[in-house]
């Protein structure tokens, strides 16, 4: 056992470095979600003079979105780390070793989980500076970092299940739109009951991404509400069980190819 | 059928050129329409072929409207917020703004594509008159964005939207399009010629992407506040958007100034884009 968490520390301190030593993979991660957290709260902030909106502010509103974001540059950066070491034949030559089988795929989410709760905590900072006021106070802060640290093993071990089904950093890429697509369709600019058109309003309530968003924003607006944080985890279990399952079966296909 | 072979010391004849007729005088600009004619239906050949090319660019666009037309309809009954033909039209203009730049940006992928590929060198080996390569090129921009807009439009007008300009705003709202997906495929273009990679991908789509955003993309600039409407009120998107739903309405706003600054930002990224291609020369 002490062999197998010396291995997935190993994997883990790799996997971390190898994200945080490419600018390339850290910029988008940090900075997009604070550029278009900065265009929307400002575009938006009239959508706070509607009637039962939550709140009159609207980054403390929006700032959930990031969180989500983040965790979507996970899947991405994941995946395409992966898949470059399938790629490379990197992964093979790992999987020839005596290395426990389940510590190649969990060093690299033991090491996407560091980072997610790292990029949360960058994301809350820059929310505070912005003005963001979260309202579950500290204790808010380590569910956040939490929350934030799940769903990018969740999203980070979709990645991996692409990649290793694909074993093609480009069909990796080709996913992020895909994703970008439920958060567009999700209540993430107006809370659901202000989703005035019908027929998203449908998609927004069957959309899980809806509900993992509502999980960050009620301990920014409400404080401690049960019902949105059991919703959030359940979604952001879910995704990382569901996803899971995913990496078993395609790790045994690839693993059979070696 | 195969082609007769060059004599020894005679140049090998020139992509777009007919072979028979190589010796006949050309008409003045003959050589750049020849090659911008046989690029403009290769790359068009290739669009139509490939999914994965033409998908994300019109998925994109009906996402960004499905989104905001349908998400943020409630936008609409803001205090303050007045637009007589409805929040999906008003949300159709950016998302049609959008879409051209967009197609000439999705046309400069493909020229870094060709460079990164080869294709593009043997084709500044090839070409008579290299600037058909950006004329060609900057016609499958308009080719794949007529395309994109002729969805989006169908799309829209399928959920309601309701246009209260008349026929004329209408052409000027397409037109002003057009001139979008130029200024788009000028900075693309400079771009890819430039570094000759689809690694310089985020270098040409995120100034136009921020531009875009800090544009009054969701509510009109009169309820922006602070910082943004300060930038907005500076940024050419928000005439080209004030135009745009301006026209859709019926109710001129900016047209003139929209038109300009189009004009401009073509006259300027055309001028990037052609010192651009000399440095893929030079680099050749």
């Amino acid at each position: 056992m002490r062999l197998l968490w010396t291995q997935v520390g190993t994997l883990a301190r790799r996997a971390m470095l190898k994200t945080l030593r490419q600018p390339f993979q850290l910029f988008p991660i940090v900075f997009f979600p604070l550029i278009l957290l900065a265009v929307n709260a400002s575009g938006l902030k009239a959508a706070t003079r509607l009637p039962g909106f939550p709140t009159h502010s609207y980054i403390s509103f929006a700032i959930a979105v990031a969180f989500i974001q983040g965790g979507m540059f996970s899947l991405i950066n994941t995946g395409t780390n992966l898949a470059e070491d399938i790629e490379s034949g990197f992964f093979n030559r790992l999987a020839l070793t005596p290395l426990r089988r389940v510590a190649l795929i969990a060093g690299l989410l033991v090491g996407v989980g560091a980072l997610g709760a790292l990029q949360s905590g960058v994301y809350m900072l820059m929310g505070l500076v912005a003005g963001a006021h979260l309202h579950a106070g500290l204790g808010g802060v380590l569910v956040i970092l939490v929350l934030g640290s799940l769903t990018a093993v969740g999203f980070g071990a979709l990645g991996c299940a692409a990649a290793l089904q694909t074993g093609s950093g480009e069909a990796v890429q080709g996913l992020f739109p895909l994703f970008f697509v439920f958060i567009f369709l999700s209540s993430s600019n107006l809370p659901r009951s202000l989703l005035k058109t019908g027929w998203f309003h449908t998609i927004a309530n069957v959309n899980p991404i809806s509900y993992l968003i509502e999980g960050f924003r009620a301990l920014y607006i409400y404080g401690w509400d049960g019902t949105a944080l059991w919703r959030g985890f359940a979604v952001a279990a879910g995704l990382t069980i569901v996803a899971l399952l995913a990496v078993a079966g395609a790790m045994h296909t690839r693993l059979q190819r070696t | 059928m195969s082609a007769a072979p060059t004599p020894p010391g005679e140049r090998p004849p020139a992509l777009g050129a007919p072979p028979v007729r190589a010796a006949a005088p050309s008409p003045p600009h003959g050589g750049v329409l020849r090659v911008a004619r046989a690029i403009a239906w290769r790359s068009l050949h290739t669009y139509v072929r490939r999914p994965d090319l033409f998908v994300p660019s019109l998925i994109f666009p009906l996402v960004f409207l499905a989104s905001f037309a349908g998400g943020l309809s409630a936008l609409g009954s803001v205090p303050g917020f007045s637009f007589p033909a409805g929040y999906t039209a008003f949300q159709f203009v950016f998302v049609l703004c959008q879409s051209a730049m967009f197609a000439g940006l999705f046309t400069g992928f493909t020229l870094a594509f060709d460079f990164e590929s080869g294709f593009a060198r043997r084709l500044m080996l090839a070409a008579e008159d290299r600037r058909g390569i950006a004329l060609g090129y900057a016609a499958v921009a308009i080719t794949r964005a007529a395309v994109t807009l002729a969805v989006v439009s169908g799309v829209a007008l399928a959920a309601g939207m309701r246009i209260t300009g008349d026929g004329v705003d209408v052409f000027g709202l397409y037109a002003l399009a057009a001139l979008l997906v130029l200024v788009g495929f000028g900075w693309a273009a400079g771009v890819a010629f430039r570094f000759r990679s689809i690694q310089a991908g985020p270098l040409m789509q995120t100034p136009v992407f921020l531009i875009l955003f800090l544009a009054p993309v969701y509510v009109p600039l009169g309820l922006l506040k602070g910082w943004i409407h300060a930038v907005a009120s500076i940024n050419p998107a928000t005439a080209f958007l004030e135009a745009g739903r301006g026209l859709i309405g019926g109710v001129h706003q900016h047209t003139a100034l929209a038109f300009a600054c189009a004009a401009a930002l073509i006259a300027l990224f055309g001028i990037w884009m052609l010192t651009g291609l000399r440095s893929a020369e030079r680099a050749s």
